[in-house]
């Protein structure tokens, strides 16, 4: 906690002592009160002025929408009739009741949970082989970041033919070389899981894993030194002093993927090849895939909307079970 | 014009970054200040009429056209129903598709009424069934016909050849001149073992079926949906799925990366062809698929599977330059530049019967006499009609046919889950 006199009023300023009213105002006092009254207005009013553009940008795009998708959800509402009547929490009944919300949630959370915890993992062992004295580290570090800036188009086509079927399929391909069975990445569910995954740990590995680099360096070097001549090894210098460490930052990466995955459409729409339906059966459909199914395809406003707004609560909740959860790890202090 | 889906998923998920809004934000042609007027005609895929609109600027001095072309029917639409919802943005004129025009004919003040503006003398410049359906249900006249899509049925002919079945184009349609047999012939190929599948995928077929018996497949005019009422839905369907049950199928889902691959690989022996499907065909398998392919008769009747309209929307600023513009590209000396340039068949009865559509071959496909095969199907068609959510059904239902391809549901399950969709589509559910 910081102190409360951050918050407080400045104490007056140099000149003004004295005070007002005792002495016969003369026009350089005068004067002198209203620079001071300027100034007080500046410290006080300043910073307000220069976060409010963000604010009002923030209210435009961001808190206006979010509260009319409250609005538009409590309606019945469609692209070209637009508002066609209150319907009070009907959209949210109906989606209690409705399997392709919970099939969409389960696939949502099933993908999440075979993506982040191996990425995150992954990136953190990453982040630690490349904080230590190698060949060419700086090369190395690069490599990691380029999955995350190459375009989505190549992405999907790349990994269309990886994971193509059985005719085409690169993987599909060694298999039967190895005279294994094919693998229905599409048509199964848990198989198109994994693909999703790796599509999606592909790209945002490398990212998180220069998120840890970047704080591993921050880390004095003697403290490693100290552990060295106490004989502590490599991987009880990992758990013991990277690790706790770099809590901050694992809780901001942990954070900020459950956003991400809970919000996840870019990896399965493109793995997929009839749009937001996610697969035949909707094997693979997202909540945001569901919900730009019904917006665009469907043009069912009000649903979707409620769909998003309990999605986003359903990230509050996440986010707080995550907050929880990483806390446990144990500290530096 | 055609349905083309490929990179259709690319595109669907960078919409998810704000695409869409991007899109309606370029609105349509104005007037600069010299007296110069800018016509933005949209359209999607290939409609062959660059040089037409040529001939249009040279004749109007004044006006300069600009075509803004979307390759994909998936993008196209969404951004369309945006720009006219919104009352800004779409061309001065705009191609619309047979799946989505029931969509726009429900907004008729969206539209100029092209019959307040000599639109009705042109009706017989149209088959009557591509004239009717450019109106709405009070009698507007909201869209000009373009092209039509009817059908034939590509085969492969060294495929063909290996299993020893006849490759002449005659002798083929012969044997199949019901599905029935044209399952038969698919079992007998597929008995030969030539690696290769009967068809890629059951999809399109399910949709030239569906063309087939006519009628109102979906939604009647009501908007009502009828796919269990109608008999001829489930029938088509139920033909399809048996393609399926006898092992023909290569379970390619169309439009993909792999689909494409089957076709450069001649992975499969046939293909339903409306006319805009042999520029598809040709595009992707290149050079090297030079008289790989040949054209027969489809079997069953004529059917009929994509073509468009033209509309004026309301909000353009030049509509009676538009609707010129319009005209001119839809009566017969504009689709017969429209065919020879993209051969995409007409809706004009004289222009389908002009020797330049009739007598046209094309020698990518061993010669295939195509105008006569698509032109001679074209007067017999039964006209289908599509309600506004036609394009979410068919989607619902493409999803299914892959379904029960892939052997994850049986053709009830999977006609049950089209069901579901098609009630969220519509908003019965």
């Amino acid at each position: 906690m910081t102190s409360l006199q951050h918050g407080a009023p400045p104490s007056p300023p140099p000149g003004s002592e004295g005070g007002a009213g005792t002495r016969p105002p003369d026009p350089d006092r005068a004067r002198a009160r209203r620079s001071q009254m300027w100034t007080r207005l500046d410290i006080r009013t300043s910073p307000y002025l220069f976060i409010t553009p963000f604010f009002l940008l923030f209210g435009v795009f961001g808190l206006f929408p979010l509260l009319y998708t409250v609005w538009v959800s409590l309606h019945d509402w469609s692209l070209i009739g637009g508002n066609e009547g209150f319907a009070g929490l009907d959209n949210y009944v109906r989606l209690v009741g409705d399997e392709k919300f919970w099939n969409a949630l389960y696939n949502t959370l099933g993908i999440f949970a075979i993506a982040v915890v191996p990425q995150l993992l992954l990136a953190l062992l990453l982040a630690d082989t490349l904080n230590r004295r190698i060949r060419m580290a700086n090369v190395f570090r690069m490599t990691l970041i380029l999955p995350y800036i190459t375009s989505i188009a190549a992405l999907a086509i790349v990994f269309s033919v990886v994971f193509g079927g059985e005719q085409f399929g690169l993987i599909n391909q060694v298999l039967s070389a190895l005279g294994l069975d094919p693998v229905a990445w599409q048509a199964e569910r848990y198989w198109s899981w994994t693909a999703i995954a790796t599509m999606i740990d592909w790209r945002w590995t490398g990212y998180n894993a220069l998120i840890y680099l970047a704080a591993m360096q921050s880390v004095p070097k003697d403290v490693y030194e100290a552990a060295d001549l106490d004989g502590a090894s490599r991987l009880r210098q990992f758990v013991q002093i990277t690790v706790p460490l770099l809590r901050p930052t694992i809780i901001f990466t942990v954070i900020i993927s459950t956003i991400g995955q809970m919000q996840l459409f870019t990896e399965p729409t493109i793995f997929g090849n009839n749009g937001y339906a996610g697969g035949s059966q909707g094997q693979f459909q997202t909540v945001m895939m569901l919900v730009f199914q019904e917006t665009f395809d469907y043009q069912n406003f009000g649903y979707a909307a409620a769909v998003s707004w309990v999605l986003f609560l359903i990230v509050v909740v996440m986010g707080l079970i995550n907050v929880w959860l990483t806390s446990r790890i144990k500290g530096a202090e | 014009m055609f349905k083309r889906r490929r990179g259709a998923s690319v595109a669907a998920a960078l919409v998810g970054g704000g695409a869409v809004l991007l899109a309606t934000a370029c609105g349509g042609g104005g007037e600069s200040g010299d007296g110069e007027t800018n016509l933005v005609i949209d359209t999607f895929g290939t409609m062959g009429y660059e040089e037409r609109i040529k001939e249009f600027e040279k004749e109007h001095p004044n006006v300069t056209v600009e075509e803004r072309n979307v390759a994909d029917l998936a993008d196209y639409t969404p951004q369309l129903q945006q720009n006219i919802a919104a009352g800004s943005g779409a061309g001065d004129v705009v191609a619309i598709e047979e799946g989505i025009v029931a969509q726009f004919l429900g907004q008729p003040d969206q539209f100029v009424d092209l019959n307040d503006h000599g639109g009705a003398e042109l009706e017989d410049n149209f088959l009557s069934w591509k004239w009717e359906g450019g109106h709405a249900a009070e009698g507007q006249l909201i869209g000009l016909g373009t092209d039509i899509g009817s059908m034939g049925m590509c085969y492969n002919v060294p495929l063909f050849e290996d299993a020893g079945l006849p490759t002449d184009p005659e002798k083929v349609a012969d044997q199949w001149e019901t599905w029935d047999d044209f399952i038969a012939t698919g079992e007998e190929f597929m008995d030969a073992e030539t690696g290769a599948s009967f068809v890629s995928t059951i999809q399109p077929y399910f949709r030239a079926v569906l063309a087939q018996h006519g009628g109102a497949p979906y939604q009647n005019r009501e908007g009502e949906l009828v796919i269990e009422q109608q008999q001829t839905t489930r029938d088509s369907y139920d033909t399809v799925t048996s393609m399926s049950d006898a092992g023909l199928s290569a379970s390619l889902p169309i439009w993909s990366e792999e689909w494409n691959a089957g076709i450069q690989n001649n992975s499969f022996a046939t293909l339903p062809c409306p006319a805009w499907m042999l520029g598809t065909l040709e595009d992707t398998a290149g050079d090297e698929g030079t008289n790989q392919w040949n054209v027969a008769e489809v079997p069953g009747e004529g059917g009929n599977w994509g073509g468009s309209w033209l509309g004026v929307p309301a909000q353009s600023e030049n509509q009676e330059m538009a609707i010129e513009l319009a005209k001119f590209l839809t009566d017969k000396e504009g689709q017969l530049s429209a065919w020879e340039e993209a051969n995409v068949l007409p809706s004009n009865p004289e222009a389908l019967q002009d020797p330049a559509v009739t007598e046209f071959t094309r020698p990518y496909f061993n010669d295939a006499p195509v105008g006569e095969i698509y032109s001679t199907t074209a007067m017999e068609l039964k006209p289908v009609y599509y309600g506004p959510e036609t394009q979410a059904i068919d989607d619902a239902f493409r999803a299914a046919l892959d379904s029960v391809e892939q052997g994850q549901a049986s053709p009830d399950e999977a006609w049950s889950t089209v069901l579901d969709e098609a009630q969220r589509a519509t908003g019965e559910g």
